[in-house]
């Protein structure tokens, strides 16, 4: 056995990032098809539920409105499960060795959270495959402007679940009972299913501290290729916002993981 | 191997008053209470002691995974608190646990490891290549790593650690879980490792015969305390002699006996019934001298057996406690998991 020291060139912020992301991406590029396991409860929604909205008159075919909404379910449902994999990498032990290694804290949260984008983009495209030959109109330029927003809400959303995932080490339980309480009231009150304006005061109200719901307008807006510039604005910032605060708290929770 | 970065200090590990306390439902913990050690470049060193000593918390102390409550520690040339990354990127790490992710492939991860110590991709890959090669892992390393044995993920946990060539590699419980065959196999690695790069080596274990075969100095630790810090061969002559055990035909023989094992110096003895007990320093060269000594009182030996110390019997001598007890039983992953959840707490 030779001794190769390696040439060993500094780090940055921006390298440990590659480094983690590279890492997550790896699987997913290894098992394609691992993408499409998290998005069986979207599917299934867009193949039972669709089919029982009213046509929207006026405002075309109920795809239209249904189908960005089900876009952000899938990134929903991804983001909220992938801390699930971090969870198993803390109790196997791997998150315990990369901890040692000298990658910085920030960058092992934003890396991972970083990977989201990647599910997001082909769930997307299957999404909007699969309903293309019963009517669906999509708008392209709009449709990518929307998917940069869901992108960012992802990273935070994503940052989010690795975040309980830390908090949970060694309770499972906790990991799975606070994903489990808080997708579905989020998904609701989105008006990801139903619109929520025909609801009463108080649910329309918790809609609106929803960021979602902002997505959601904005995701809507953009797939039938609307510019308007406050639902896209409002889109925007919710994303931006859930992303500043997911990765605050995860580079916190990072920080202190040990 | 780099000796620039070790100042003027050959010391690899020193620590001063290591302490570390944690809170478990309001209630303090002493895991490790003032620990002062010195581990100089080249040393292999097993650290030893039953679960809950401290041993897996001084570990998580010295390679920056938890801060210490109070003192201070330099691994490397570096303080684990004030220059973690210096510390860490020195370092190499082989927890409990499986370094490599379960759902990854083990060179992918062998690759990932290195570019985490900015090794660039050609070389990341190519000491890949090289560890793959010599911890025998070449049928199995574009595998996923759930479907690796026991064994074979060890030796994956282990290349790991080495990717980076460290100077200093910490392995904490490494064949804990291992059937005797892979034990056997992982501590001879763990030698030629150590053979071919001159790495300082500190390992924690709570199997006796590990710590007696591969280290040539072993530090005690019990109630987060050194109770013992020396070669095996010298703690097994300090702490405990060898047991000489004598059989007689009858228990008047035993007593007559007795008597003369008595006079020789520094000699411990007990009769039980019919056979006589004796610990003694030097045990094999005693004998012959004790049975001249039995002989002239006109008494025949029916038996005799001298048996060498071992570690267990250091252990009890030091703390009154076999080291069995505390089990070497898959107990071991108790000990991080309840250090975890106090962290947590």
């Amino acid at each position: 056995m030779s001794t190769t020291i390696a040439p060993v060139s500094a780090t940055t912020i921006v390298s440990d990032t590659a480094t983690v992301l590279s890492r997550e991406l790896r699987p997913v590029l290894r098992d394609p098809f691992s993408v499409i396991f998290s998005m069986i409860q979207p599917l299934i929604f867009l193949g039972l539920f669709a089919p029982l909205l009213p046509d929207l008159g006026s405002q075309g075919s109920a795809l239209q409105w249904f189908v960005p909404g089900i876009v952000v379910m899938s990134c929903l449902f991804s983001t909220s499960f992938t801390g699930s994999n971090l969870l198993f990498e803390i109790q196997t032990g791997s998150h315990e060795r990369m901890l040692v290694t000298p990658l910085r804290r920030p960058a092992l949260i934003i890396g991972r959270a970083l990977k989201e984008t990647v599910p997001l983009i082909v769930q997307t495209a299957i999404i909007v495959g699969a309903c293309l030959p019963f009517g669906f109109d999509l708008h392209l330029g709009g449709a990518v402007l929307g998917l940069l927003i869901l992108a960012i809400t992802a990273v935070g959303l994503g940052a989010l679940s690795y975040t309980l995932a830390l908090a949970s080490k060694n309770q499972e339980w906790l990991f799975w009972t606070v994903q489990q309480t808080v997708l579905f009231p989020l998904l609701l009150l989105a008006g990801i299913l139903l619109p929520v304006d025909g609801g009463p005061g108080w649910l329309r109200t918790m809609a609106e501290f929803n960021p979602l719901s902002y997505v959601v307008d904005a995701e809507r807006a953009l797939f039938n290729g609307d510019f308007a510039l406050d639902t896209l604005g409002a889109g925007a910032l919710a994303a931006v916002g859930v992303a500043a605060l997911g990765l605050a708290v995860g580079t916190r929770a990072m920080r202190r993981s040990s | 191997m780099n000796s620039t970065v070790v100042d003027m200090d050959t010391a690899m590990i020193r620590t001063h008053g290591l302490t570390r306390h944690f809170t478990v439902k309001k209630e303090t913990v002493e895991a490790v209470r003032g620990l002062d050690l010195q581990v100089d470049e080249g040393e292999l060193v097993a650290v030893l002691g039953p679960n809950g000593a401290g041993k897996s918390t001084t570990l998580r102390m010295l390679t920056t995974l938890i801060p210490p409550t109070s003192g201070t520690a330099r691994v490397a040339g570096h303080d684990v608190v004030g220059e973690q990354r210096e510390v860490r990127r020195r370092i190499g790490y082989i927890g409990q646990g499986n370094g490599a992710a379960h759902s990854q492939r083990g060179r992918d991860e062998l690759i990932s490891q290195g570019r985490a110590y900015g090794m660039s991709r050609t070389a990341a890959r190519q000491r890949a290549d090289e560890l793959v090669e010599s911890l025998d892992l070449s049928g199995v390393a574009d595998r996923t790593v759930s479907s690796l044995s026991g064994g074979q993920r060890r030796r994956l946990d282990i290349a790991m650690g080495l990717i980076h060539a460290p100077e200093l590699l910490f392995l904490d419980e490494p064949s804990t879980g291992l059937d005797p065959q892979n034990r056997a196999r992982l501590q001879e690695h763990i030698v030629h490792l150590r053979a071919a790069y001159g790495t300082t080596i500190v390992l924690t274990t709570h199997y006796l015969d590990e710590a007696d075969s591969m280290a040539e100095r072993i530090v005690v630790v019990d109630h987060g305390r050194v109770i013992a810090d020396d070669t095996p061969a010298r703690l097994k002559a300090n702490h405990s002699g060898d047991h000489v055990t004598l059989g007689f035909g009858a228990e008047i023989d035993a007593r007559a006996a007795s008597d003369v094992a008595r006079r020789i110096p520094g000699a411990n003895v007990e009769t039980l019934g019919a056979t006589v007990h004796v610990r003694v320093v030097g045990g094999p060269q005693v004998v012959p001298g004790l049975l001249r000594g039995i002989g002239e009182q006109g008494v025949a030996v029916s038996s005799v057996e001298v048996a060498r110390p071992t570690l267990d019997d250091v252990f009890l001598n030091l703390t009154g406690r076999s080291l069995r007890e505390g089990g070497a039983e898959p107990a071991g992953t108790h000990e991080s998991a309840t250090t975890e959840q106090e962290i947590a707490a």
